[in-house]
């Protein structure tokens, strides 16, 4: 797949117009997983807006958007980045053999309190 | 007042106390929470892609089974893919469309369900001073930090509860039960939520920067309407404040806790 | 049947490349009633202009359409030209054929098409046009500016400089505006005090000025030259005439917690106060919210101290009506409210304060007598935090969605002058943008980095949390280190964004003054008449018309003034003729028409008619004052019986005008 087919792909999904996007970086000041990141929110932005998705589709840092719209909630221009965050990483996951939490690996994770939630949650953001 | 009622899966299992002491409450002031039959999981996150159909159908369908009724949730996650699902349902038509031609409803759903949290449920059904007043066992002297997360308010345009980054829901509540409330700046910052199951470090931290700020701001305990967060900050928190789900105080309050 | 010649301008490429001039010309040769029909490069021209004058006489034109540009643009122009060559002024119409037509059009074939309709248009109703004579109105040669800013009160300088009387309105207790509470000025770090009093002090001196301070206009009528104005003298509860200003009340008020809005509520004054020393006029004002005498009845402290005796409890508000020939919008702006700004923390602490607040708090005259101190606990802040377009550039909802323009100056201002006065003192600026054209202005931002060492991050703070030992954990983005910064700080300064006072908008509905939808006035042209409104003899000095700084407030100020001086040496204007008309015939007196005015040009009047039978019947019939109507309309829509008609624009005009757009080809 090329990068152009996958960038409209990624806006088709996302809804996000990366254009809104006047670059002041409130996003990334926000975001509570940026130091986990490899790229940060406002770096999603501009790559989907560079069209290289590819790049994106690769780092890890697809799987550690915490989904707490704080990005989306304080963006000045409404570009509401985690929604790119998670059309790229679902261009992942959905992929044959892409899952990123595996069935296997669930016994390992569990404790006595881990909440029901956690794992469904889990489950919802790495498989297909 | 009867509204239909969605307890979602970690209501049935780790979370009992937060489904417990609600309906108990509940019953206390006077709603009946009929518990909708057959529901299923939410999934615990809204998928934010419009392309994702089945990840909805879930909430889709226990929106469409309360139409008559209006629809309260408990779980913060579940409010949060719920009402999200039924702005979906309202605003973008052609996922509408989408759902429709699958479920192949008799009367076709564009979100008219009226979706509350119990919280907006108190606060807006109930009334705070009613509320108040029918308060038995006040917690008084009791200093509680509201902790709301990030499921719950946010996105602010979408779930319209309360303001996102200076909401009063919770204070407004302890202060019903006879508590005093305490404001941290970390109360509207995630706990670490799902990330917990991969990287505890990061749910650690994050969880400990919530449960500190709570606590050198004076808070004896903590409250949430959200099982993942009180998981945690009990579990994953380096600090030591209890922490409660914002029912089991409702019900000790109203005196019908056993 | 009118001799008609059409007129096609080119207007160089503007409406050619995309209308076919050659083919509307040739189209509209054969319409009924024209005898002539050309097209030229540029009609406005001399040569172009020449050209209408030799046809109307060549041909005995008894009507003229010019296809061109917007009538705003050049209907004055062209109704000279037809006018010089003999033909009544009011025989011209224009076709809009580039605003409405060439520039919004793309392909030539519908573009063409289009700009033939809008001649046949304009052909159409210059069949009916009839010979129109404009009046005459005198000019009252006393202006109105509204608002006591630094902007009202150099457009009231210089208009009474000119010789004329002029009224400022302001709503506070003394003229001065935001200026009065601004520590020093951008690029040049002059004092603002001390280059803003003396105006002010002029203003209370020149004979030719007059300040209704703590007053509000109430309503206005009339139109250009003769507006007559009421006015609203809020009681103030002192006499003003008898205050001495000397201040004894405002130490001896038993009141002393009220908050102080000169200073943003960081300390307090007492409910009888002089909002600040060089206050104009220097005049005590008792705020009746706070007043116990006011409120119960109970002290009367400030009348017994009082050695002037000119506390008077039972003082009213007064209404005063003026008489004006031009009003100047003067209203200025305000920092928006911070509440849908809470990431950042405002509510929360002391510390994170407005830039507005930053300025008293190294005021002289402010609540820390110019020590830049913590709010919270009257500490030195060692690292202060200033955040850009807090509000600004925002089309989220929360905020503004333009560039406040000011913001980026004043903070670099602000960061400087911590940095020169406190040199151990830390200082982040967070920018998006930092936006700096004007003379000087870039330099001095520049010095804020290079020479004062104050370090500008390009990123937004996203999070400001207060900790309970008093520092605010401010966590924001560093774009071009790639990092997210955690900094302790002592201070938070949000530079707010900027917007019309809340004045305005019920102003402008009084003065029929078109605003944008952010609540700024509209200027009659965003070039080259920016400090008109489209209201003829209403101007726009300062921040009421969009984010300005000082500079550029005083220099729009004296804009203003300029173009009212201009209108009040005139001593007759001469009156638009296209106004209403009531046929009396026709008139049921129902005062649909009278309701609707929003001149109050149109009265009813009991009038004697015969009837068939010969008999004398009297009849109610309404009556345009035709000095007081402004021809827009509204009364010929609302009248049911179609008695109401307006000159130039008649109902059978424009119905000529519909079946030549709706005509088939």
């Amino acid at each position: 797949m090329n990068n152009e087919m996958m960038k409209e792909q990624v806006i088709r999904m996302s809804g996000v117009n990366p254009l809104k996007c006047m670059r002041c970086g409130k996003c990334s000041g926000t975001c509570p997983s940026y130091d986990e990141m490899e790229y940060h929110p406002h770096q999603f932005v501009y790559m989907v807006e560079k069209g290289e998705i590819d790049k994106l589709m690769a780092s890890p840092s697809i799987y550690k958007c915490l989904s707490c719209f704080a990005c989306v909630e304080r963006c000045p221009r409404d570009v509401e980045p985690a929604k790119l965050v998670e059309a790229i990483r679902l261009m992942v996951v959905r992929q044959q053999g892409q899952n990123h939490l595996k069935a296997n690996e669930i016994p390992a994770l569990l404790d006595n309190d881990l909440p029901q939630q956690a794992l469904v949650t889990a489950f919802r953001k790495y498989t297909k | 007042m009867v509204f239909s009622y969605y307890p979602g899966c970690t209501l049935k299992t780790k979370a009992k106390d937060l489904d417990r002491y609600a309906r108990a409450s509940a019953e206390a002031l006077g709603i009946t929470l009929n518990e909708l039959e057959n529901w299923q999981c939410c999934g615990g996150a809204f998928t934010m892609a419009r392309d994702e159909i089945a990840t909805k159908l879930s909430s889709v369908r226990a929106l469409e089974a309360s139409r008559e009724t209006g629809l309260v949730t408990l779980c913060s996650a579940c409010h949060n893919v719920i009402k999200q699902t039924n702005h979906a349902m309202a605003n973008d038509e052609e996922f509408a469309m989408k759902v429709n031609n699958y479920m192949k409803l008799d009367t076709p759903y564009h979100g008219e369900t009226k979706v509350i949290h119990y919280l907006e449920m108190l606060r807006d059904v109930v009334g705070f001073d009613k509320l108040a007043a029918a308060v038995k066992n006040p917690l008084k002297g009791k200093k509680i930090a509201a902790y709301y997360g990030c499921l719950l308010l946010r996105p602010g345009k979408v779930l319209g509860m309360d303001n996102p980054e200076n909401p009063q829901i919770i204070e407004d509540f302890i202060r019903a039960i006879g508590g005093t409330p305490v404001i941290y700046p970390y109360r509207n910052e995630c706990c670490g939520g799902y990330m917990a199951t991969e990287d505890k470090a990061l749910a650690s931290k994050k969880s400990t920067l919530v449960m500190d700020s709570a606590a050198e701001n004076g808070a004896d305990m903590m409250i949430t309407a959200c099982p993942l967060c009180l998981y945690n900050l009990t579990k994953n928190a380096s600090g030591a404040l209890p922490v409660y789900y914002f029912t089991e105080l409702l019900a000790e309050a109203l005196g019908v806790k056993e | 049947m009118q001799r008609i010649g059409v007129f096609v301008c080119w207007c160089g490429s503007n409406i050619a490349a995309t209308v076919d001039v050659q083919a509307v010309s040739d189209a509209l040769a054969k319409e009924p009633g024209v005898v002539y029909s050309t097209n030229y490069q540029y009609m406005c021209s001399e040569a172009g202009q020449n050209m209408i004058k030799n046809a109307i006489k060549e041909y005995n034109l008894t009507g003229v359409v010019v296809c061109s540009c917007s009538p705003r643009m050049h209907e004055a122009t062209f109704r000279k030209t037809v006018a010089a060559a003999g033909l009544n002024p009011y025989m011209l119409e224009v076709a809009n054929i580039r605003e409405q037509c060439s520039w919004i059009h793309k392909d030539k074939e519908a573009g063409t098409e289009k700009a033939i309709v809008l001649g046949r248009t304009a052909i159409a109703k210059v069949q009916l046009n009839a010979p129109l004579q404009a009046g005459e109105s005198p000019v009252v040669k006393r202006a109105l500016v509204i608002g006591g800013g630094i902007a009202g009160i150099q457009t009231a300088l210089d208009i009474a400089e000119a010789g004329f009387d002029v009224d400022i309105v302001e709503k506070n207790p003394t003229i001065g505006g935001k200026m009065t509470q601004i520590d020093k000025t951008f690029p040049t770090l002059d004092c603002a005090a001390c280059i803003l009093t003396p105006k002010m002090v002029d203003c209370a001196q020149n004979e030719k000025i007059h300040i209704y301070s703590y007053s509000e206009v109430e309503s206005v009528k009339g139109f250009v030259g003769n507006f007559t104005v009421s006015i609203k003298k809020k009681a103030r509860y002192v006499d003003e005439n008898k205050c001495t200003g000397c201040g004894e009340c405002t130490t001896k008020c038993p009141m002393k917690n009220v908050p102080n809005e000169f200073n943003l509520g960081m300390d307090n004054r007492r409910a009888i106060y002089i909002p600040f020393a060089q206050a104009v006029p220097k005049v005590a004002t008792i705020d009746p919210n706070y007043c116990n005498m006011l409120k119960n009845g109970k002290c009367g402290l400030c009348a017994k101290v009082c050695g002037a005796g000119a506390i008077d409890y039972k003082q009213q508000d007064q209404i005063v009506e003026e008489k004006y020939g031009a009003i100047v919008v003067a209203t200025g702006y305000n920092p928006i409210k911070l509440d849908k700004f809470d990431e950042f923390g405002y509510s929360l602490s002391k510390d994170v304060i407005t830039s507005l607040e930053f300025e008293r708090l190294t005021n002289a005259a402010g609540p820390t007598s110019g020590t830049l101190l913590r709010p919270s606990d009257g500490k030195h802040p060692h690292t202060i935090v200033f955040v850009q377009c807090v509000g600004s550039r925002d089309t989220s909802g929360c905020g503004k969605p333009y560039c406040s323009k000011i913001c980026c100056m004043y903070t670099a201002k602000h960061a400087m002058l911590t940095r020169e006065k406190y040199p151990d003192t830390d200082v982040y600026v967070f920018y998006i943008d930092v936006r700096s054209p004007g003379k000087n202005y870039d330099e001095f931002y520049r010095r804020a980095v290079e020479q004062y060492g104050v370090h500008y991050i390009k990123g937004m703070v996203g999070k400001v949390a207060p900790r309970a030992d008093g520092k605010i954990m401010v966590q924001a983005s560093d774009l071009l280190a790639d990092e997210q910064l955690h900094i302790e700080a002592d201070l938070v300064v949000l530079a707010a964004a900027i917007e019309p006072d809340k004045s305005a908008r019920p102003l402008a509905t009084m003065l029929t003054a078109s605003m944008d939808t952010n609540d700024f006035f509209t200027e009659a042209h965003a070039k080259l008449r920016p400090v008109e409104s489209p209201t003829a003899g209403i101007f726009l000095s300062g921040a009421c018309q969009g984010p300005k700084d000082i500079p550029d407030t005083v220099s729009q100020a004296s804009a203003a003034a300029a173009k009212v001086i201009g209108l009040l040496v005139k001593d007759k204007l001469t009156t638009n003729p296209c106004v209403a008309q009531s046929n009396e015939m026709m008139c049921n007196g129902c005062s649909s028409c009278e309701r609707v005015c929003p001149y109050g040009a149109i009265t009813y009047v009991d009038k004697e008619f015969r009837m068939p039978d010969r008999t004398t019947r009297v009849r109610r019939v309404a009556s345009v004052n035709p000095a007081v109507c402004q021809g827009c309309g509204a009364c010929t829509v609302a009248c049911p019986s179609g008695a109401m008609d307006l000159k130039g624009f008649s109902n059978s005009q424009i119905m000529a005008e519909v079946d030549a757009i709706c005509q088939m080809k």
